[in-house]
């Protein structure tokens, strides 16, 4: 990925800032300052609680450019407590079989290795099965 | 009830393919060429390509395949039908299907009376790893690949969803790779012409030729349920879940239905059309079903003024074969959560009472993205004619549906021809 992009997109990335709606309150991800609800104007920064559950997956076993080094891994589609779905790796798994609506929680990692021609390491969110409380 | 808003309506008076396949030796422009002069063998009382006013081109990405952009005038040059206007039309692997749409929807506005719809891509020149890359492209490349997704990994998600909704086995995609396997064996321009079995049996030859331990699979389940034969790619979708990465071309000629007569005796009719679009996959309501499909269906049928039960056969988008069981529900041939029974039962087989994908899909006809769409209007064009050949379906089909999916489902069109005699 290209630097400026990286950058452009570093808070969302880090700590799942999205955007709550003032008009209908729906929570958004990723932000984008128009609500997908209500159509109305959405601006206000709301900082999403990282938990939420397994919403589908699939364990890939070719993967892509950038991602060789941690193949096979599993990616997952997370439904986040406060509504949105978000698209993020799983990691911490052990030997613990995924399921839909398995429990998650956000965890910042290393998400790909191969930006070295471009100087940076990509970190970024990834979820791991929730703590017990 | 019909609900015609169109202002006149839109005959396709033939069609024309290459072959599909890895082609090394062949660009976009010959593929592009080699489907035109295809074209000639069944508009059958002859054109004259002067006659043509405008070229609509779906093609995905000859810019990151083939470092060439702008592609569509290029082509209509390379035909001699400059200088109509030209136009490339980019919705990923539906931009075929909206192509002809768009083209229709010029005729139908009364700017055009003639117009080539066409659709390539050249996809071969690339490492596999770089086509992995551009295909991610047509997909959420901020949110999406960055988590380490791939196309593959779209459908796989979809499939997880599928199987623990309607407690689906992982057989059922096998049934439906079987079936397009056979007949796309059947299919002279298909990229793939051997059946599951015939390749499991040269797997086998080959490794009694090497020395080695010869696999001890009995039929085709066995050989698609070892990884050894059908490796995993982003579970649950393996190896013969997938379409192939392809070069090809086909074209369709579009004209106004009062025109019709002047080309052929036979022309077919554009009676429904649909297109919706939608989200990334993580803003879809429901990963078991594509929302867009079902709006460009239903638009299709409301606008030809049938039923689903009225359809003769379909090609549908199996990109991946869980896209196959779900378009099949989509599309109201059957219920949401009956799809893959159907397809264990038989039902989408050429002789079953549903046939969908007899020029065997894109998984064994092979899927050169842009012109995937077109392609399946070829296969309309030829079994509504009577003129499949040995994959030829019975009982005069009149009524013949392409559904062309875009990305993992951020577009889809859907177009209904009818045969009229
Ligand atoms: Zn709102």
């Amino acid at each position: 990925m290209e630097v400026p992009r990286h950058w452009r997109l570093k808070k969302q990335r880090y700590a799942l800032v999205g955007e709550v709606c003032p008009h209908c309150e729906a929570k958004i991800f990723p932000p984008r300052d128009v609500c997908p609800e209500c159509g109305g104007e959405a601006k206000t920064a709301y900082a999403f609680s990282g938990k939420g559950e397994v919403y589908s997956f699939t364990r890939m076993g070719n993967a892509p450019a950038g991602f060789e080094e941690q193949a096979p891994y599993t990616v997952a589609l997370i439904k986040l407590q406060e509504g949105p779905i978000v698209t993020a790796q799983l990691t911490d798994l052990g030997n613990q079989e995924v399921q839909i609506g398995m429990p998650v929680e956000m965890v910042t990692r290393k998400l790909r290795s191969d930006d070295g021609e471009k100087g940076i390491l990509v970190y970024g969110y990834k979820f791991r099965p929730a703590m017990a409380a | 009830m019909t609900e015609k808003k169109w202002s006149r309506n839109v005959a396709l008076v033939g069609t024309g393919m290459s072959k599909f396949g890895a082609f090394s030796d062949k660009t976009s422009r010959d593929l592009f060429v080699e489907a035109f002069c295809d074209l000639k063998n069944y508009v059958d009382k002859g054109f004259d390509p002067k006659r043509i006013e405008a070229l609509y081109l779906g093609n995905f990405s000859s810019d990151q395949f083939e470092k060439q952009a702008h592609l569509a005038p290029i082509l209509a040059s390379w035909i001699g039908i400059s200088p109509v206007p030209t136009m490339r039309i980019e919705d990923a692997c539906a931009s075929g299907g909206v192509a002809l749409r768009q083209a229709a929807l010029a005729i139908a506005s009364g700017e055009y009376d003639v117009v080539l719809v066409g659709g390539v891509e050249k996809m071969t020149d690339l490492h596999i790893a770089q086509v992995t890359e551009a295909l991610g492209t047509a997909a959420d490349s901020q949110f999406e690949i960055p988590a380490g997704f791939t196309f593959p990994g779209f459908y796989a998600a979809m499939a997880t969803a599928y199987m623990a909704k309607y407690d689906a086995p992982k057989e059922a995609f096998y049934h439906v790779s079987i079936k397009n396997h056979k007949n796309g064996a059947l299919n002279d321009n298909a990229q793939y012409q051997l059946t599951i079995r015939q390749i499991m049996e040269s797997k086998k030859e080959r490794a009694a030729i090497k020395g080695r331990p010869v696999p001890e699979w009995e039929d085709e389940m066995e050989f698609l349920s070892d990884p050894k034969g059908n490796p995993n790619i982003a579970w649950p979708m393996a190896l013969f879940d997938c379409s192939p990465v392809s070069d090809g071309a086909a074209v369709a000629l579009l004209v106004a239905e009062d025109l019709a007569q002047e080309f052929t005796d036979k022309p077919l009719y554009l009676i429904g059309s649909g297109q919706a679009s939608d989200g990334a996959l993580p803003d879809r309501e429901t990963l078991a079903s594509i929302p867009a499909a079902k709006l460009a269906g239903a638009q299709a049928y409301r606008m030809a003024g049938i039923n689903p039960e009225d359809i003769d056969l379909a090609e549908v988008h199996d990109c991946f074969t869980i896209a196959e069981i779900m378009a099949s529900e989509d599309l109201g041939f059957f219920p949401h959560g009956e799809g893959w029974k159907a397809a264990m039962q038989g039902k989408t087989a050429r002789n079953g009472d549903r046939p969908i994908n007899t020029s065997g899909g894109l998984k064994a006809k092979g899927h050169p993205v842009g012109a995937s769409g077109v392609g399946q209007v070829v296969e309309i064009w030829k079994q509504l004619h009577g003129i499949a050949g040995e994959r030829q379906i019975e009982g005069e089909p009149r009524i013949g549906l392409t559904h062309n999916v875009g990305g993992s489902g951020q577009t889809c069109v859907v177009n209904i021809f009818e045969r009229r005699d």
